[in-house]
């Protein structure tokens, strides 16, 4: 193996983003994990101290009433399970709709190819905000499908689709059908048409033959895209917050307003924790496949 | 192709329809006359009074200068901590520390940003309690953040254009004596540039889009555009909004058109070259 720098080089460049993130990535988990174990008090900062100094001797008060709360308020483990529910329902969703565009777009030609995979990013480049915004203009009452829907004559009074599940699933397919597709295309690319033709030599009817090669050889990129979208979907804020039901939160919001206006620093931390401890396994799942994808490349 | 070909088609167009209205229907609607914004006002459109609105709107502007701003510097930090660490996960082999860094710039491309923005406003004030710095929140906070958050895509980017190419270039520069320092300037620099150049983009994009860790870093008097576009459209829909997005539509497409025929016209030329090379090897081989 060559030497690219001297180890003293290769040390400072490996270490300045090491150090950066430490400081600002890592560093900032312990904070909230040990916020999430005090209480909150009228002070500033607004929460207990860890270590008390009592008659010169430093003592640990480790609180748990934070955590206690999450479990007794049946409000937050209704958001965590609704978070969890329009997660897996909206991933599920992007999968169906993105999977046979990112099928189209691997088999059209080389030319067509480039244009396409451009126009599935193209709205990516455009504020996610005000994309979300766009659908309160199609959604309300007196929107654009609605009108559409009374002028055609298809209904006689106008639906309710703003502040409804519904209009959240929209939101979040909309916003993350590119990054189910990405990777979905990535690796249908990557699939040797011969397999597929000697299939059909065969005599295997095409849908057969989708599901005995295509589908098992694009689970890594089923599995990518569909964390890509499941794990932020979780913990999504902006989506629910202009699109969502008011009666049912998700978990993100609620943990926005126990911060910003409860003043509940140490609640907060709680509800973040357990999101964490909830998706854990998805972005270790993520970490791998990811390594795995950038380390094959040839 | 396959006589199910013709169904797949149908599904990438509907698809790409699904993905284009909400978009059309902002850029039609920010030439609408009435305020009832998704009621077309036959009679007096299309205007242009909206752009009017939004170019006098001196909150708006300010926000958009503060986030050009931040997202200038925010997007040239990501690059170099971006670039360093994708140098480091794809060339120094196995080291010691090397899975805690591949850990640490791929986690927070997944993480619910809530959590981001909560973790980060807690360093924020502890450090402030424990050293005296940073004072108060606001932009200095937002950059430090949007930095972290975008290096981690940077990485990925630079991380797979260094894998793409092998370590044999490098390797003849320095059994040429090169310096590491010069290898890198002359070699390996050069050949991640549009990998560095794209990571830029993507972090500037990023960075200027950013709304929920921004909000949890952001101080009175930091109100980047996102933040204002929220609080204008959390109770409902304002008409100058569609201005700025058809604006903002406006600006990526013509950047990304300028970009698409600038990379036909180098392939062009480097397809000539390619072929003139091959030219005179055939030559030199009589």
């Amino acid at each position: 193996m060559a030497r690219l720098t001297l180890t003293s080089g290769r040390r400072l460049v490996a270490g300045i983003p090491i150090l950066w993130l430490l400081v600002l990535f890592l560093i900032p988990f312990l904070i909230v994990f040990r916020i999430s174990f005090s209480e909150v008090r009228l002070a500033i900062p607004p929460y207990t101290p860890l270590i008390v100094w009592h008659h010169g001797r430093a003592s640990l008060e480790l609180h748990t009433s934070a955590y206690a709360f999450l479990f007794t308020d049946p409000l937050y483990i209704s958001s965590y399970l609704y978070s969890l529910k329009v997660a897996a329902v909206s991933t599920l969703c992007c999968l169906l709709i993105g999977y046979p565009m990112a099928y189209a777009i691997a088999r059209a030609g080389a030319a067509s190819r480039q244009v396409l995979l451009m126009l599935v990013v193209l709205p990516f480049w455009t504020s996610f905000l005000l994309r979300v915004y766009a659908w309160i203009g199609l959604l309300n009452n007196n929107g654009v499908i609605n009108n559409v829907l009374l002028y055609l004559g298809i209904i006689r009074h106008p639906l309710v689709l703003l502040q409804t599940d519904f209009a959240v699933y929209i939101g979040i397919v909309y916003s993350y059908l590119p990054f189910m597709i990405l990777p979905l295309y990535a690796n249908l690319e990557k699939h040797d048409p011969a397999l597929l033709e000697a299939a059909a030599d065969l005599g295997a009817r095409p849908w057969r033959a989708f599901l005995a090669i295509t589908l098992p050889q694009s689970f890594a990129g089923i599995v990518a895209g569909s964390l890509l979208v499941f794990i932020p979907a979780v913990g999504e804020y902006v989506i629910p917050t202009l699109l969502g039901r008011t009666d049912q939160l998700m978990i993100g919001r609620v943990l926005s307003d126990e911060f910003f206006e409860n003043r509940d620093w140490p609640v907060a931390s709680a509800v973040a924790i357990v999101i964490l401890l909830l998706l854990v396994i998805p972005i270790m799942l993520f970490q791998r496949i990811q390594r795995r994808e950038l380390e094959a490349t040839p | 192709m396959r006589p199910r070909g013709f169904l797949v088609r149908g599904a990438l167009v509907l698809g790409l329809v699904f993905l284009y209205v909400p978009i059309v229907s902002m850029i039609v609607f920010s030439f609408n006359n009435s305020r009832l914004v998704t009621v077309w006002d036959a009679a007096h459109s299309p205007t242009l009074k909206w752009y009017g609105t939004l170019l006098n709107n001196q909150q708006i502007l300010s926000a958009a200068w503060l986030s050009i701003r931040i997202a200038l510097i925010a997007a040239s930090g990501a690059v170099v901590l971006g670039t360093l660490a994708g140098i480091a996960l794809v060339r120094f082999g196995a080291w010691r520390g090397r899975t805690l860094l591949a850990g640490m710039t791929t986690a927070p491309i997944v993480m619910p940003e809530v959590i981001t923005g909560l973790s980060l406003l807690l360093l924020f004030v502890a450090l402030q309690q424990l050293i005296g710095w940073p004072r108060g929140v606001g932009a200095v906070t937002i950059t430090l953040a949007h930095i972290t958050f975008c290096m981690a895509f940077v990485t990925v980017v630079v991380q797979s254009r260094l894998a793409g190419f092998d370590e044999s270039l490098e390797e003849a520069a320095m059994d040429l004596g090169a310096r590491p320092l010069r290898v890198f300037f002359r070699i390996t620099l050069p050949l991640i540039l549009p990998a560095i150049a794209s990571g830029w983009l993507l972090a500037f994009t990023l960075s200027w889009d950013d709304l929920v860790t921004t909000q949890f870093v952001a101080g009175p008097g930091s109100s980047t555009l996102p933040m204002v576009i929220f609080s204008k459209v959390r109770f409902g829909v304002t008409p100058d909004v569609n201005a700025l997005a058809t604006i903002m539509v406006l600006i990526v497409a013509s950047g990304i058109a300028l970009s698409s025929v600038w990379m036909r016209l180098r392939q062009r030329r480097r397809e000539r070259d390619l072929q003139l090379a091959a030219s005179t090897e055939e030559v030199s081989a009589i």
